[in-house]
């Protein structure tokens, strides 16, 4: 596809040799009459064409939150980004001016949402929704951008695609619906995919369908990918690493088969025994105690000190820094020794 | 679509039926004397009598009375006034100003609503929509019959920006300010309808989905919020109707304006009843046929309603 | 998606809590809280006082015209001057508000019992007769509110010898309850399928049990603010009924009538115009500002 791209080639500080996308210490809050709620406490993590990074955390970790900060559609008020850095080759996108900010999304950087039918527009055919974005970003006649809106729908392999081109999003099954989003995601070929919770919404055997389908993009477009899930399962498949996110913190990154082998954090270590598995069949699940922190009431030192067997006095007081325990791999966990240790 | 067409239409001759059938006994029902009933107080000669007995068919049954009643209003004939002028002539006298009236009304109240309703539901809790809301409360809480004889007054009258009466040919410059009072009945309830539609719409997932895309703000307000807040606004047209020709009644009688609810104001204060009925009885077709058209409106503008 | 929702959901102030409290309790609770509600409960008061006791506002008599008197300036009690036919202008605004708001709570009573008793029918039996009920509020919703008033209370007032309070009532009753009918009807319809309602129910509550404790309760918030915004509405009515003649008769002392009478000779004296328009305006306003607050503390989602 060899495609016009002036119009983001030109963002300055754009440097090709620079890491795809790398976020550094991010941090937002939500200011709302209530209080201020810290969602994101400084976020580390780094994607690079063609690998796949799970973000994986229970709901309200602030997971979908950091991918919103990335994307830059935070709702705003309340949503508020106050520090940290996102680098797109380099260059940081948060002192962007929108202007500029809004050419980098689905050129660049693109994203899937959870539930298709409300993140479609319903009064507008699915063929108008995808033309529009060869319109408004390549500027593009309705006839060319409606013919490129076909193809893409056959690349995600909706049958019919042609004739399906003018229904609206309603008239389409969830799985269907999930593929014209992914469709859309794809149309300006990005180099990083964010999807966040994409099958979360689905039966479970469209669900592999639709991974599937991703990973095969994926592939054939060397994409980098940020998979939001709360799903170990879904992760296990197709991550390359994996972050776990607690409280607005990554808490643990490491490439995937080490983390399911040694985990280094009582937090990831307690959430891989909670998940039921065949071969443990009669013995008891292990929960995690207790409930994740409110967001507006951390707990000081280690947010996960409160529901964590690990935890001593030095947890209460020193919040952890990421400690690196193997290249590669890092873990906010003064006892993380003790956990990859333990049986 | 098609069943929903249908389904709309046979609702609409059912209403249709049930509503000029009260209309038509209320007027007619169980009257001691129905002749007198439709002169009112005023004194009436043997053969004008006679003459409204035929007419109406008075001294046949009730049920034979609103048969013949019915074929006159769908074979277009609406009768004549005790003034002996046929209500058909003075309709079509009437229509041309008031549908002037009307439209110049509509466009102002549109405007006005919709503009101010996405600023506020955009800018929600802010200056501008504080201020707005409480003008709209204001709007809400005039009765048009304070706020015509009073706008006549001071815009009219004393401050003299605006002609205080609007004749048989008027300008638009003269309907302005009767246009602005019948469009004031509207345009709270529009506002107010965009504004909240509006605000729901922004937070929706679609607008995100629309950012995301990299759309310029301007193009995810006008292209996908707006289309989707105006469905409820659109819905209201129906309403507004109804509320547009009662407002007519009383604003083209404060302000001397020769149209059908001018007509229809005299004939009350005169007590013509044969005017009455007939006046209301068109009225009542076009207030129907105009909440059939939104309803199709509505299935044109949200396709989930037109393949339901 | 989820994480701003949860943020703000965990983030609410904990909740005092002494002891459990109910709806009406809560709503009551943001009543005493809210600046409008006091507003619009106080102008209510004045105008309920006025209307029951006039003669604490002023001394002088209504119905005591002097053709001599005819536009004078305002003197003595008479603040606000003298009209057309030598009355008090200030006199005969204040015994207006008595007309007006008889008229508006017995029709909004009345349309009030309508609606609440076609609502509870059609909700509560369905099939049939939810039919039958739902296509007569379509039918008499066919008719624009105030062209079915001009026929109604024509028709009502024929015979009448009286000032017409009854006929009005009548009209506005009458025509009014549809929307009150709806609001009933669909909150009856989602509580029956509450899962609670089909518990009581395969418990063994029986239709009146059900239908007291059950589901009224849910119908009273939206029920309540209908009828305050039908009150206010009705009060607008009625002023535009006797302004055109056919609502209150004769010599009833009416705001509607005072504005169509003095809007004649406005010329020769604005005062009779618009003094009756500010009470009635006012009136309607307080009505409505009430109905709002109520809305905002039985509905938080609305705010």
């Amino acid at each position: 596809m060899t495609e016009i791209r002036a119009e983001t080639d030109v963002l300055p500080g754009v440097d090709r040799a620079a890491p795809l996308l790398e976020v550094t210490d991010l941090h937002v809050e939500f200011r709302t009459r209530y209080g201020v709620a810290h969602a994101v406490n400084g976020v580390n993590f780094r994607v690079s064409p063609g690998e796949t990074l799970a973000i994986l955390g229970e709901s309200g970790c602030g997971k979908s939150v950091t991918a919103q900060a990335v994307m830059g559609i935070l709702d705003s008020p309340p949503g508020h980004v106050t520090g940290g850095e996102v680098r797109y080759r380099g260059l940081d996108l948060l002192p962007l001016p929108e202007e500029q900010r809004r050419r980098v999304r689905a050129n660049r950087i693109a994203m899937i949402f959870q539930d298709a039918l409300s993140a479609l527009n319903p009064v507008y055919t699915v063929g108008f929704q995808l033309g529009e974005l060869f319109r408004v970003h390549r500027g593009m006649s309705r006839r060319d951008a409606r013919k490129r809106a076909v193809e893409l729908l056959d690349q995600v392999q909706i049958p019919l695609a042609k004739a399906r081109i003018g229904d609206y999003p309603h008239q389409f099954s969830g799985g269907m619906r999930q593929r014209v989003m992914i469709a859309m995601a794809l149309a300006l070929d990005p180099e990083v995919l964010i999807a966040d919770e994409p099958t979360t919404a689905l039966d479970v055997t469209v669900q592999a369908q639709i991974m599937g389908l991703l990973a095969e993009q994926q592939r054939q477009r060397n994409m980098g990918l940020i998979l939001i899930t709360h799903d170990m399962g879904v992760v296990a498949d197709v991550a390359d690493r994996i972050a776990v996110m607690y409280a607005g913190k990554v808490v643990e990154e490491a490439p995937v088969h080490d983390i399911y082998a040694r985990p280094a954090h009582p937090y990831t270590r307690a959430l891989l025994e909670s998940i039921p598995r065949l071969d443990h069949k009669g013995g008891q699940l292990n929960v995690i105690r207790g409930l994740p922190p409110a967001l507006d009431a951390i707990p000081a030192g280690c947010p996960f000190h409160p529901r964590c067997d690990y935890a001593q006095d030095a947890c209460r007081h020193d919040p952890p820094p990421p400690y690196a325990v193997a290249p590669g791999r890092t873990a906010r966990c003064h006892f993380w020794r003790e956990v990859v240790g333990d049986e | 679509m098609f069943r929903y067409i249908l389904r709309r239409l046979l609702q609409m001759v059912l209403t249709f039926f049930g509503a000029t059938f009260i209309v038509y006994a209320l007027m007619f029902a169980n009257q001691d004397d129905p002749v007198q009933a439709l002169a009112g107080d005023r004194p009436i000669t043997d053969s004008q009598r006679q003459i409204l007995t035929e007419r109406y068919h008075l001294d046949e049954p009730f049920l034979q009375q609103y048969r013949y009643y019915m074929e006159g209003l769908l074979t277009g004939d609406f009768g004549t006034s005790l003034t002996g002028r046929r209500i058909s002539d003075m309709m079509a006298d009437a229509w041309p100003v008031t549908i002037k009236l009307a439209l110049l009304a509509i466009v102002i109240a549109a405007t006005v609503a919709i503009t101010a309703g996405v600023v506020s539901g955009i800018r929600r809790a802010g200056t501008f929509d504080n201020v707005t809301l409480v003008l709209t409360l204001v709007i809400l809480c005039l009765p048009i019959v304070v706020l015509a004889p009073l706008a006549r007054l001071v815009f009219g009258v004393q401050l003299g920006w605006f002609p205080p009466t609007a004749g048989r040919d008027a300008s638009w410059w003269a309907l302005l300010l009767p246009a602005i009072v019948l469009g004031s009945l509207v345009v709270a309830t529009q506002l107010r309808v965009t504004r909240s539609a509006v605000a729901e719409n922004l937070r929706a997932d679609y607008v995100r989905t629309a950012r995301a895309k990299g759309l310029s703000g301007r193009r995810v307000i006008g292209v996908h919020v707006l289309r989707n807040s105006l469905i409820p606004v659109v819905t209201l047209v129906g309403v507004d109707i109804g509320n547009l020709m009662s407002g007519a009644i009383v604003t083209e009688g404060v302000f001397n304006i020769p149209g059908v609810g001018f007509n229809l104001f005299r004939g009350i204060t005169t007590e013509d009843g044969p005017l009455v009925v007939g006046f209301v009885s068109i009225l009542v077709i076009v207030f129907l046929v105009v909440n059939l058209v939104v309803d199709l409106l509505y299935a044109a503008l949200d396709p989930r309603i037109r393949y339901a | 998606m989820r994480d701003p929702g949860v943020v703000t959901g965990v983030a609410g102030p904990a909740p005092a809590a002494d002891r459990p409290r109910g709806l009406a309790g809560d709503a009551w609770r943001d009543l005493r809280r809210s600046r409008t509600f006091w507003i619009a409960a106080v102008l209510v008061a004045l105008f309920l006082v006025m209307a029951a006791f006039p003669a604490l506002f002023t001394p002088a008599d209504p119905r005591a015209c002097t053709l001599d008197r005819q536009y004078d300036g305002p003197s003595g009690t008479a603040f606000f001057g003298y009209d057309f036919q030598g009355c008090d202008t200030y006199a005969r605004t204040v015994y207006g508000a008595r007309n007006s708001i008889t008229v508006g709570i017995l029709a909004t009573l009345i349309a009030g019992v309508i609606g609440l008793v076609v609502g509870l029918a059609a909700g509560y039996l369905g099939g049939w007769a939810d039919a039958v009920l739902s296509r007569v509020v379509d039918v008499v919703l066919g008719i624009p509110f105030l062209l079915g008033a001009i026929v109604l209370a024509r028709r009502l007032s024929q015979n009448a010898s009286d000032d017409g309070v009854l006929a009005v009532v009548l009209t506005l009753g009458l025509l009014g309850w549809t929307t009150a009918a709806r609001v009933v009807r669909s909150s009856v319809i989602s509580a029956k399928n509450q899962d609670y309602v089909a518990a009581a129910r395969m418990l063994g509550a029986g239709p009146a049990r059900l239908m007291m404790r059950h589901i009224l309760p849910n119908s009273v918030a939206p029920f309540i603010v209908v009828l305050t915004v039908l009150l206010g509405a009705n009060i607008a009515t009625e002023a535009t009924l006797s302004f055109l003649g056919i609502g209150l008769q004769g010599d009833a002392i009416s705001w509607g009538i005072a504005i169509n009478e003095s809007g004649r000779f406005v010329r020769s004296a604005a005062a009779p115009l618009v003094w009756p328009s500010v009470f009635l305006a006012l009136t309607v306003l307080a009505v409505i500002m009430l109905g709002d607050a109520i809305r905002d503390a039985f509905d938080p989602k609305l705010r």
